[in-house]
């Protein structure tokens, strides 16, 4: 749209068109991974995907939507679990597994009308025991066993090296089809309505924004999302032990990545989720001190580069590559819109 | 009679969650700032306090003493240095800079003194066991009461100085606008510092009385949190009383739901916290509703 004194809307740069093909190409690249990667390579890389789900279903709430959630661990957890119980009730095992994420995603919209009203601090601890509750519930579920666990044997129907292949395509898949759909939703209607009342929501409102509509389109997504992701850690890891799985430092991970990858920009929590598992594939071993490492780098980057890495090279160079805002052009000089 | 047993023995539960809360009422109630390292600090101080006692031999009452101060320093620090740029620019900065701060402080606990579980009761000789009898089979621990009468003092003396010191009025003054507040001449930074440092020695008392009457390892803060936080948001932002009766009703709905069912202790104490938010929702939008149709300005 062109409109006064020569001002145009750009959405797309050349560069970034270039970066979505980039990936676009890349993304059907690892779809051949299992034909040429090593069997160690297609587990870490499908760790990996699950990372970078996580991390953008937590910049989506907290970056974009201003819900900064300690509880999204609830819904890895109540996904995988949904999973086990779909399985024992004799439905296939991987579409169990997507269930599950269906599953997740319901659990949220019931709780959103509850949740979404709660205000910045209370939202935060709310989600956390929220999470916790669903913990102590599903432990008194009989097929769970307590603190025990217990396993999703239906898995064990397929050989261990086609699990490993179908589970990387299925993580991939998840990943790419969620990053798309976030991708489609921020930069619709959506986007500036949640940015909108992430930056003030009564001013939000008094626009028009239906601003509990928007942050429970958020909500559900983010709440699927964490669900399928830890469905596809159930289908890597087949132990379902509640307290790992419902354990915050889930949430600890969601936010470190999003964190360093640069909260509120798309591609921050996709790089902020490749340093993270650079960080655990390289200090992993060295236990306890790379969680302290972990817990220092994320007070450094809250303090003193509060728009992690992408952030900063965005700010400084002025460049996306996955544009989901606007950017109003004036002859030569491009000014950004404020995101 | 197990009822009205398990009800006084919840009371004196809840005793012990005001305890603990008391620094969170001030930090997230007054001050408006979420610290979500608020157990690992009350645990730090439990450690501190264990390792002055297992040097020295000390009472843990005095090795407290020693400890307070050490405690009220990294309050005034963490205001400095973590937590003052939150005081304009919300609560994303301290909410994500707490959580790093807890799972550091966890894991340099851990690396510190290891997996092994500690207790002070050890330390306080009878009066980790000595009880009262109140008549009909029920008793009434000694360190129970002490921990009950420590949270009123605490919670009654922060309320005093809310309300009847000039640092108090600062305070509330620096949460309400620190614009404003500076405009008057108030210096928003080191009135924040102070009441920092005045909120995590409470911290340090909870987490002294939590190593006398139970044991604690280096990951056992975030459980103390979300007791902390419970209570905080059952009484009533705001309101250092509404923090002990948060507590009260914390401690009781635990106790209560433990009798029904044996996993029932923690599965009521959150059912309660939810129920009394979801209330509250459902009762201001009531009045909200009441108001429009009498036509008044909300």
């Amino acid at each position: 749209m062109n409109g006064r004194a020569g001002l145009s809307i750009q959405r797309w740069t050349p560069l970034s068109a270039a970066s979505v093909a980039v990936l676009a190409v890349l993304g059907v690249a690892l779809a051949f991974g299992p034909l040429f990667l090593g069997a160690n390579a297609v587990d870490r890389l499908t760790t990996l995907f699950i990372y970078i789900i996580l991390a953008a279903m937590w910049n989506a709430l907290a970056g974009y939507g201003g819900l900064v959630s300690v509880g999204q661990q609830a819904f890895f957890g109540i996904g995988a679990y949904a999973a086990i119980r779909l399985s024992s009730f004799g439905v296939p095992v991987y579409l169990a597994l997507l269930l599950g994420a269906v599953f997740a995603g319901l659990v949220a919209l019931a709780l959103s009308s509850f949740a979404l009203r709660l205000r910045g601090g209370e939202f935060a601890i709310g989600m956390w025991v929220i999470a916790e509750l669903f913990h102590l519930l599903v432990n008194l579920d009989r097929l769970i066993q307590g603190e025990t666990g217990t396993s999703l044997i239906a898995l064990n129907s397929f050989a261990p090296e086609a699990r490993r292949d179908y589970n990387y395509w299925l993580a991939l898949a998840s990943m790419a089809a969620l990053l798309v759909l976030m991708f489609s939703l921020l930069r619709g209607r959506l986007g500036s309505s949640v940015q909108a009342i992430r930056d003030s929501e009564d001013a939000a409102a008094s626009l028009g924004v239906r601003v509990l509509a928007a942050k429970r389109i958020l909500f559900v997504v983010a709440g699927a999302g964490c669900g399928l992701a830890g469905t596809l850690y159930l289908a890597t890891s087949i132990s379902f032990q509640p307290a790992t799985y419902f354990g915050v430092q889930w949430t600890a991970y969601m936010i470190f990545m999003a964190l360093v990858g640069g909260l509120g920009t798309f591609e921050g929590p996709i790089i902020g989720a490749v340093v993270f598992f650079v960080m655990e594939s390289v200090f992993g071993a060295s236990g306890v001190w790379y969680l302290v490492g972990l817990g220092a780098t994320a007070v450094v980057f809250a303090l003193y580069l509060p728009r992690g890495l992408w952030g900063t090279v965005e700010e400084r160079f002025g460049v996306r590559l996955l544009p989901v805002g606007y950017r109003v052009r004036q002859g030569e000089s491009a000014a950004d819109s404020p995101r | 009679m197990i009822w009205v047993n398990q009800i006084i023995q919840g009371v004196m539960l809840g005793g012990y969650y005001a305890l603990i809360a008391c620094g969170l009422s001030f930090m997230f109630g007054v001050m408006r700032i979420i610290n979500l390292a608020h157990g690992d600090l009350a645990i730090l101080a439990g450690y501190l306090v264990w390792a002055v006692v297992d040097r020295s031999g000390m009472s843990p009452f005095l090795a407290l003493g020693i400890v307070l101060p050490l405690m009220g320093a990294l309050g005034w620090l963490m205001q400095r240095f973590m937590l003052e740029r939150s005081l304009r620019s919300g609560m994303l900065v301290p909410l994500l800079t707490t959580f790093g701060l807890a799972i550091v402080i966890q894991n340099l606990l851990f690396l510190q003194f290891g997996a092994d579980t500690r207790s002070l009761a050890p330390a306080i000789g009878d009066l980790a066991f000595d009880s009262w009898s109140v008549g009909g089979n029920i008793y009434i621990g000694h360190l129970a009461g002490l921990t009950l009468l420590v949270a009123v003092l605490m919670l009654g003396g922060l309320q005093l100085l809310l309300g009847r010191t000039p640092l108090g009025r600062s305070i509330r003054a620096v949460a309400e606008d620190p614009d404003t507040a500076e405009l008057i001449g108030i210096n928003a930074r080191s009135v924040y510092a102070a009441a920092a440092a005045i909120a995590v020695m409470t911290v340090a008392v909870g987490g002294a009385f939590l190593g006398m009457r139970a044991t604690f390892g280096p990951y056992a803060g975030p459980a103390q949190l979300i007791f902390a936080f419970e209570a905080v948001v059952i009484g009533g932002l705001g309101s250092m009383w509404g923090t002990l009766a948060g507590g009260i009703v914390l401690g009781v709905a635990q106790n209560v739901g433990a009798q029904i069912a044996p996993n029932g202790f923690l599965i009521a104490g959150h059912a309660v916290f939810l129920a009394v938010l979801a209330v509250r929702l459902a009762s201001g939008d009531l009045r909200r509703r009441l108001r429009a149709l009498l036509g008044k300005p909300a």
